[in-house]
């Protein structure tokens, strides 16, 4: 296919960790699989969901593609280059067009630089020669399209709330034109109103701007919302990708039907049902 | 008898900008081995409402009005007097179980406590109390086990800890302040599960505090919303979920995505209601 963007290959990230197990006077270390073997491809304009449980591996697998932690094995071609094995400067030319939201809005912002500071700090370091009335009018333009008023551009994080700082954390990741943005739980810290704000915002930009989302959460709703096609990982490995409708509803391995079965419903006929369901079931393994 | 009648109670902060109005005229009505949720977004006074109920407020939280337990005046009542009711008659559970649990402790010290705190039971029998409570919450091999430390289990085992530990005196109300909020969601739902089949089993009332309007559907026969302090809307839950009357508790049930339907975009709650409230 080619509009495949990006193509991640049997990626694997290990790391040593002490083992607590093995006795003896020294330390010794064992593996830890954070990541085993994931591949996928992602194209142009589309989303794909990653859900799992903590520690499953999905932000270990997000930050070694953009190399922010080293995979041990696997490649991550991006656009027919192998992501990791660029030196350094080819890196930070791929980063102007991988951009990354994280979970916690207000940890993500530097509490000493106004919001304008912020959005304009890949401008100066991927657009070394722009000047810094265009880097403004581009802040302000940046501001309008994640829906907040210019007037801001001299506040510091402190004084947005969570909802607005991830919108700030939007802007920053989009002010560079990127191609593919991985958002990594941008929602899981939001109240649910400004949530459904955040979600419509992202989709809204990405039908705008076609760019391509990795869109990592444990909430299986949103990112059944959300996403084309949805990776399930557990304990480092895929167990199963497909179509959002595919995985959701004829999931196929037995981890996916239970994390399926065990997201409520807001709806008391339908969950009350559910969970008499679970309880035969919990009976009958019982014996 | 209700368990517990509390009537406008109100949550009072003295700070150095003026008063902040936490909770303001509160009331509900909870029958024994009822459920009642509470439920609201960060800053809606949903917990203040559980602290002013226990006393547990710092001490620049003031609570009026009335609570009644079994009748009885409970609000304000002198420390000593209060601690009584604690663990005893009313328990609570807390999101985090790790804050909850003394790192330093085994298990089984924390456990036999209760017990011999208010029971006053001798400690190989609060033992043997504290490990069949343990099995009820479906804690595997509990009778070895309850010797750990908190740190050797894992999330949601630490949660079923936290469980057993506040039904050991058989408490009459359970308050379960966001049980499940720092949980994956299948511990989520095993965590529920294990609290509703106990409260068949014991016959406990609970008073689940969550943000999460899925959790309440399937569990709760009343439902409370509250924004800002103020209670939205107080209402058997399957009315509540089916013709949600207050256009905020409407707002926050078509906000979230659902696993079992497709829509084009998230409606987004409005605050239109508001602007005729604020004076």
């Amino acid at each position: 296919m080619n509009d495949t963007i990006l193509s991640v290959r049997n990626m694997k990230v290990y790391f040593d960790v002490r083992d607590d197990a093995a006795g003896g006077i020294f330390p010794k270390t064992k593996k830890l699989k954070a990541v085993d073997g994931v591949s996928f491809d992602l194209k142009a304009g589309e989303t794909l969901g990653i859900v799992g449980e903590s520690g499953c591996g999905k932000s270990t697998l997000a930050r070694a593609i953009i190399r922010l932690v080293t995979a041990t094995a696997g490649e991550a071609i991006w656009m027919g280059r192998d992501l990791l094995k660029l030196s350094n400067a080819d890196m930070l030319a791929v980063r102007k067009d991988i951009q990354m939201i994280f979970q916690d809005p207000l940890a993500s912002l530097n509490p000493r630089m106004t919001c304008g500071e912020i959005i304009a700090e890949p401008l100066k370091t991927h657009f070394k020669g722009m000047k810094k009335a265009e880097r403004r009018e581009k802040v302000c333009a940046m501001l309008e399209k994640v829906g907040m008023d210019p007037a801001v551009i001299n506040r510091y994080p402190h004084e947005f709330s969570g909802g607005q700082c991830q919108r700030i954390g939007i802007a920053r990741a989009l002010i560079t034109n990127p191609k593919l943005i991985i958002c990594d739980e941008p929602v899981s810290a939001l109240d649910v109103s400004v949530q459904a704000q955040v979600v419509n915002l992202l989709m809204q930009l990405q039908a705008d701007l076609g760019i391509s989302l990795l869109f990592i959460a444990h909430d299986l709703s949103v990112v059944k919302h959300i996403s084309q096609r949805i990776m399930v990982l557990y304990f480092g490995n895929v167990v199963e990708i497909g179509s959002a409708d595919q995985v959701i509803n004829h999931p196929a391995h037995t981890y996916t039907k239970k994390l399926i079965s065990s997201v409520p419903i807001p709806d008391p006929a339908i969950e009350i049902e559910r969970r008499k369901i679970r309880r035969q079931k919990r009976a009958a393994a019982l014996g | 008898m209700d368990i517990l009648d509390v009537k406008n109670l109100s949550v009072t902060f003295d700070t150095p900008d003026g008063d902040v109005h936490a909770v303001r005229d509160v009331s509900f009505r909870l029958g024994a081995g009822k459920t009642l949720a509470i439920v609201g977004e960060s800053g809606s006074g949903k917990s203040q409402t559980a602290f002013g109920i226990l006393g547990l407020l710092p001490k620049n939280g003031h609570a009026s009005g009335s609570v009644r337990y079994m009748g009885e005046e409970i609000l304000n009542l002198p420390e000593a007097e209060m601690n009584k009711y604690r663990a005893n008659k009313i328990a609570m559970i807390f999101q985090d179980p790790m804050t909850s649990l003394n790192p330093y402790m085994r298990i089984s010290k924390q456990l036999t406590e209760v017990l011999v705190y208010h029971k006053g039971m001798g400690k190989r029998e609060a033992l043997r109390e504290s490990i069949r409570m343990l099995e009820a919450v479906r804690i595997p091999d509990a009778a070895s086990r309850v010797h750990m430390y908190p740190h050797e289990f894992s999330g949601g085992m630490r949660q079923r800890v936290m469980i057993a530990m506040s039904l050991l005196c058989g408490p009459k109300l359970l308050i379960a302040d966001e049980p499940t909020t720092a949980l994956d969601v299948t511990v989520q739902a095993e965590i529920i599960d294990v609290l509703i089949d106990l409260q068949e089993d014991l016959g406990m009332a609970i008073i689940l505090i969550t943000h999460d309007m899925a959790i309440v559907a399937g569990t709760c026969e009343d439902t409370l919303v509250m924004f800002g302090g103020n209670v939205m809307e107080y209402r058997p839950t399957i009315d509540l979920f089916e013709t949600p009357q207050h256009p905020y508790t409407k707002g926050l049930l078509e906000a979230v995505p659902r696993l079992d339907r497709d829509v084009k975009t998230l409606s987004t709650v409005s605050y239109g209601f508001l602007e005729g409230d604020e004076k």
